[in-house]
């Protein structure tokens, strides 16, 4: 069972699992891509799912959202909002245009490479860090890096879907940060 | 329904937050241009509230059904004015992002070419849609998701945008369709 079960919400966990959908061979043949689009143009479902993140940190004074581009600028803000706290994105080489701090990250092929504004995060903050997936932990590391070396503490990181055998969770109990997930995929490709 | 004057002082308080908490970085992406960074307003919940309340003050009863949100700044703005309108958060993507079935909309750089994409399916015909980015410029891009939802037959009701490059002139490069700013800068 996925945390979000817990406290009474599974109908809604429910119906927003149910607007999910698996694209096969995307990006590669052979592979199997969950895609949130289709949560989002279901406005209940796109509600609840914000909500639940919302019910679960509005009292856990987070003064920062860090959202990994570019599916957690899709939640991200609408939480960020709701509790009052700053949005940070957290990008792509190149695209912020301050002074920025950078960390690389291992991918299957190569490395990729996460940046944060300079000054965005202050030393001592409470941060979320939200994206709408996690499968192997690595981009929630690069992420959790750059709040950290900025001197803020990550509370938790926050994800629709987690994509089970990839090992993510234990990547980020080695990190030492807990992981919460609304809904844990089963990979059973949609008609 | 006029504003009272009460109504725009507050408005104009509201605009006034949000303009100077947009910053201005010299020489990015290449020498000569003056870059709107809108995540220094991101750092202020209350300007970041704001500028959403804004947007959906002017759209909440305007029968939006979709709001359509580009690459990679609209998806900041546009999923929360979605959310307190009801509406469907559509994205409009760079090529090779979305993982279903898409169409595409080339248009023009200052140097080449670009493409959008977005899903099929995800518009239906006579949906009344806001396109939602972070700034206008030239209105290339604009021009470009206007004509992308509109293959889909819906019908977009404005573009809105927290910032224009007024020099630009990019509302005239739009037809006829309206675009409403926060701040206009030259």
């Amino acid at each position: 069972m996925s945390d979000g079960e817990n406290n009474g919400s599974a109908d809604r966990i429910k119906a927003i699992k149910s607007t999910l959908r698996v694209v096969p061979d995307f990006p590669k043949p052979g592979m199997l891509f969950l895609d949130i689009t289709t949560l989002l143009l279901d406005p209940k479902a796109f509600k609840d799912t914000i909500d639940l993140f919302v019910e679960r940190y509005k009292q856990k004074d987070i003064s920062v959202v860090a959202g990994i581009e570019a599916r957690g600028f899709m939640f991200g803000p609408a939480i960020a909002l709701a509790i009052g706290a700053k949005f940070v994105p957290l990008r792509k080489p190149k695209k912020l245009p301050g002074e920025v701090i950078s960390e690389k990250y291992v991918l299957e092929y190569g490395t990729d490479c996460l940046e944060m504004h300079v000054g965005a995060v202050e030393r001592g903050e409470r941060a979320l860090v939200v994206d709408d997936l996690v499968a192997t932990g690595g981009t929630l590391c690069a992420a959790m890096n750059l709040l950290e070396r900025a001197g803020a503490m990550v509370v938790e990181c926050a994800c629709v879907v987690e994509v089970p055998d990839l090992k993510g969770r234990e990547r980020l109990r080695l990190h030492g940060t807990p992981l919460y997930v609304l809904i844990e995929s089963q990979f059973e490709p949609t008609s | 329904m006029s504003a009272t004057n009460s109504d725009q002082s507050v408005t104009d308080d509201r605009v006034a937050r949000i303009a100077s908490s947009i910053r201005v970085i010299p020489d990015f992406p290449k020498p000569g241009i003056m870059f709107q960074d809108i995540t220094t307003m991101l750092l202020d919940p209350v300007a970041f509230k704001d500028t959403i309340d804004l947007f959906v003050e002017r759209y909440r009863e305007k029968d939006i059904s979709v709001v359509a949100g580009v690459e990679a700044r609209g998806f900041i703005f546009g999923p929360p004015i979605a959310l307190a309108l009801g509406a469907k958060f559509v994205p409009i993507r760079k090529p090779n992002k979305l993982p279903g079935a898409v169409i595409s909309e080339e248009y023009s750089l200052e140097y080449g070419t670009d493409k959008m994409e977005m899903h099929v399916g995800a518009v239906q015909t006579g949906e009344r849609v806001l396109i939602i980015d972070d700034l206008i410029a030239t209105g290339g891009t604009l021009a470009a998701a206007i004509k992308l939802l509109e293959r889909v037959g819906a019908n977009v009701v404005e573009c809105a945008c927290v910032i224009e490059l007024a020099d630009l002139k990019g509302r005239d490069h739009l037809g006829d369709k309206p675009v409403f700013v926060l701040v206009s800068s030259t």
